[in-house]
């Protein structure tokens, strides 16, 4: 019993930074149809920018957050008008490989920067690790489901609630409509852009103190986050959080009740055979719902 | 076609004398008796932090030796080139070391997959390879022409193995990453278990961008070892110290080699206190008694390093480092003849050098007993050296 929550809360901490990056993922997808295979280098910068803003410059951390985020925005900023609206005929399979090549590109970036070697930061709160019913669980994960729920909610009423957030919606559902009554449809793409790449700094940025950051950190976090996006059916807000969730609790419980050499393995076959019985993802539905 | 000769003729002969001067002129340069030297390292790429100190070593030894006058008044010259890491690269680069340089021996590659891709070419080529990586292929079994200055995973599990039965230690669990250096790691822990009278009781693995590993350690805790080993190289070994922490296993945590750098310190802050590994002896090169046989080049080598690149230095510049000096100590006399090198080189006995005191033999390409390691405890941010 005490290790079935031992392995859900390791599970449920891994699993909340699955979600965050699947987040961004499909946040930009439904809003450009793009898959941005630079989404993992974004939590890269992000938990890299805390490591100097916070560690190596010693700005209050509140302050040295949200400057790492808007390291994350400004970059996805740049990386719009720079390197995808400067393309003259943008087919999809231009700009995926476009952000492919940024992901080389921001990890030499982040090299040179950075230097080769990890870098670690402290917990945000310096608590002991709590003990619930013989399991251990450390402040950091708190952290990370609260700020993971904030971010979720804060979106959810952006798009629900604001005319931006409408009218990206509308963009998303049909561009050229959008544009025939005014709305901005070149903006409204930057604008998805950057929320993207800011969900992906704060991903690297909560997790920069449980794991430590490196140059080549994002790889693996965009590859898990993007299983994540397929599993929930990516375009889908609550079908992210699921994924990224039950991905995370899947891996934990496979190290636990199978072998930790099958970590990856049980998470991808699973992601595999969803693919196959249920192509659009768990929450994807054929019709696609946006938010 | 007279005609056409003779003009061809009268444009060929001006180029013709051309490349003789030239030739004359370059022929005293190139004959000024330079033994070539080749080295191939990771200088860049992932495993750079090996690479990298062992080019710069190289180059070090190089230049202090040509400073003290070279080998039998010959100086050498050190032609370096870049694997990037890729065994492909690395055979690349043996190729053109032996057929384009024509060079004495080669120094390197920095890593087991490539020194294992270019052997056979050393070997076909009858050139000496010294490599300066830490897998036990290299040396196991013994070819003619391949040697290696890097410490074994055996002797590291020996020293831990060792120290662990001084602490009267018998169950263990191990917790090593998914890659070659962790698969060695373990075959060689399950190994020698049995013989050092201990008994593994949990085998668990973690990938190496993994960032969270208590689901593991949960694990191991319900199997009750008395200790922990774990197998890997930064940053995943720092994550381990901190889950265990967090966890709050009192069952002490062994590390292996891969992590002994002050970087891993910086990484698992607080939660390194406490942690048993085995080191070479560079990293407490101050501590050592003074009648230990390494003290001295350490010293040297550390201070000498310090100086010319103002970096700090690490384990591995040690490799090429010891691999030139063992190399220019099999080199005196023999007019740059390969198969005396060869010969000097497996004859070597006793050569205290930055990894430890080699004694090579027709049958131990590597030279390094048990004694290049030494135990380590972390306490207080540092280093201390256990009995």
């Amino acid at each position: 019993m005490q290790e079935l929550l031992q392995y859900l809360f390791s599970g449920v901490t891994n699993g909340a930074i699955y979600a965050v990056i699947a987040l961004g993922f499909s946040l930009l997808y439904n809003s450009t149809e793009l898959i941005n295979f630079a989404h993992g280098e974004f939590a890269m910068l992000g938990g890299l920018s805390l490591v100097t803003l916070w560690a190596g410059l010693g700005l209050p951390l509140p302050a040295a957050l949200i400057l790492a985020v808007g390291i994350g925005v400004g970059a996805g900023f740049l990386f719009e008008r720079l390197a995808i609206r400067t393309v003259r005929r943008p087919d999809p399979i231009v700009l995926v490989i476009i952000t492919v090549g940024a992901s080389i590109l921001l990890r030499g970036v982040a090299m040179i920067l950075w230097g080769k070697d990890s870098h670690s930061v402290p917990f945000f709160s310096d608590h002991a690790p709590l003990a619930v019913m013989g399991a251990r669980l450390l402040p950091q994960s708190l952290w990370i489901l609260a700020i993971a729920a904030g971010l979720i909610l804060a979106l959810r009423a952006f798009f629900k609630h604001s005319l931006t957030g409408k009218a990206m919606e509308a963009c998303a559902v049909n561009p050229k409509a959008a544009r025939l009554i005014g709305i901005p449809t070149g903006r409204m793409n930057l604008l998805a852009f950057m929320l993207s790449t800011g969900t992906g700094a704060v991903a690297g940025v909560i997790i920069a103190p449980i794991t430590m950051c490196s140059y080549d950190m994002g790889t693996m976090l965009g590859l898990k986050g993007f299983c994540a996006a397929m599993l929930g059916g990516l375009g889908s807000l609550w079908g992210a959080l699921m994924g990224g969730f039950l991905l995370g609790i899947l891996e934990s419980a496979g190290v636990g009740l199978f072998s930790s050499g099958y970590k990856d393995a049980i998470a991808f076959i699973l992601l595999l055979l969803i693919l196959y019985l249920k192509p659009a993802g768990l929450l994807g539905a054929a019709k696609i719902q946006r938010f | 076609m007279t005609s056409h000769n003779t003009r061809s003729h009268r444009q060929v002969r001006p180029i013709a004398c051309l490349i003789l001067m030239t030739m004359l002129v370059a022929l005293p340069l190139q004959a000024a008796e330079m033994y070539k030297i080749g080295g191939i390292f990771s200088v860049t790429g992932p495993a750079s932090f090996l690479g990298d100190p062992e080019k710069r070593s190289l180059e070090m030894a190089v230049a202090s030796i040509n400073a003290a006058g070279g080998i039998d008044g010959r100086l050498l010259e050190a032609v370096i080139y870049d694997t990037e890491g890729d065994p492909q690269k690395a055979v690349s680069g043996i190729n053109k070391l032996i057929n384009k340089d024509r060079v004495l021996a080669v120094i390197g590659p920095s890593t087991t997959p490539a020194t294992l891709a270019v052997k056979s070419f050393a070997e076909r080529a009858r050139i000496p390879l010294i490599s300066c990586a830490a897998g036990i292929a290299i040396t196991d079994p013994v070819t003619p022409w391949t040697f290696k200055t890097a410490q074994n995973d055996v002797l590291a599990v020996a020293a831990i193995y060792g120290h662990m039965r001084r602490q009267g230690i018998g169950r263990i669990a191990l917790l090593t990453v998914a890659n070659a250096f962790g698969e060695s790691g373990k075959q060689q822990l399950e190994k020698q278990a049995g013989a050092a009278g201990l008994q593994i009781v949990a085998v668990e693995s973690f990938g190496d961008k993994d960032t969270d590993m208590t689901a593991q350690l949960t694990k191991i805790r319900s199997a009750g070892p008395d200790a922990i080993v774990c197998w890997g190289t930064n940053p995943g070994p720092a994550v381990v110290a901190k889950n265990v922490q967090q966890l709050e296993i009192k069952a002490p945590l062994y590390q292996s080699h891969g992590v002994a750098s002050p970087k891993f310190i910086e990484l698992a802050g607080a939660a390194a206190e406490g942690i048993y590994l085995p080191t070479g002896k560079i990293l407490v090169a101050d501590l050592l008694p003074a009648d230990d046989p390494q003290k001295a080049v350490l010293g040297d080598y550390v201070r000498r390093y310090q100086e010319k690149f103002n970096l700090p230095v690490s384990g591995f510049g040690g490799y090429a480092y010891d691999a030139m000096q063992l190399l220019a100590r099999a080199m005196v006399g023999t007019g740059g003849d390969r198969q005396q090198i060869r010969d000097n080189l497996e004859n070597i006995q006793n050569h205290a050098g930055v990894s430890g005191v080699f004694s090579f033999s027709a049958q131990d390409h590597n030279g390094l007993g048990p004694e290049a390691f030494v135990m380590v405890r972390i306490e207080g941010g540092t280093w201390k050296l256990e009995k």
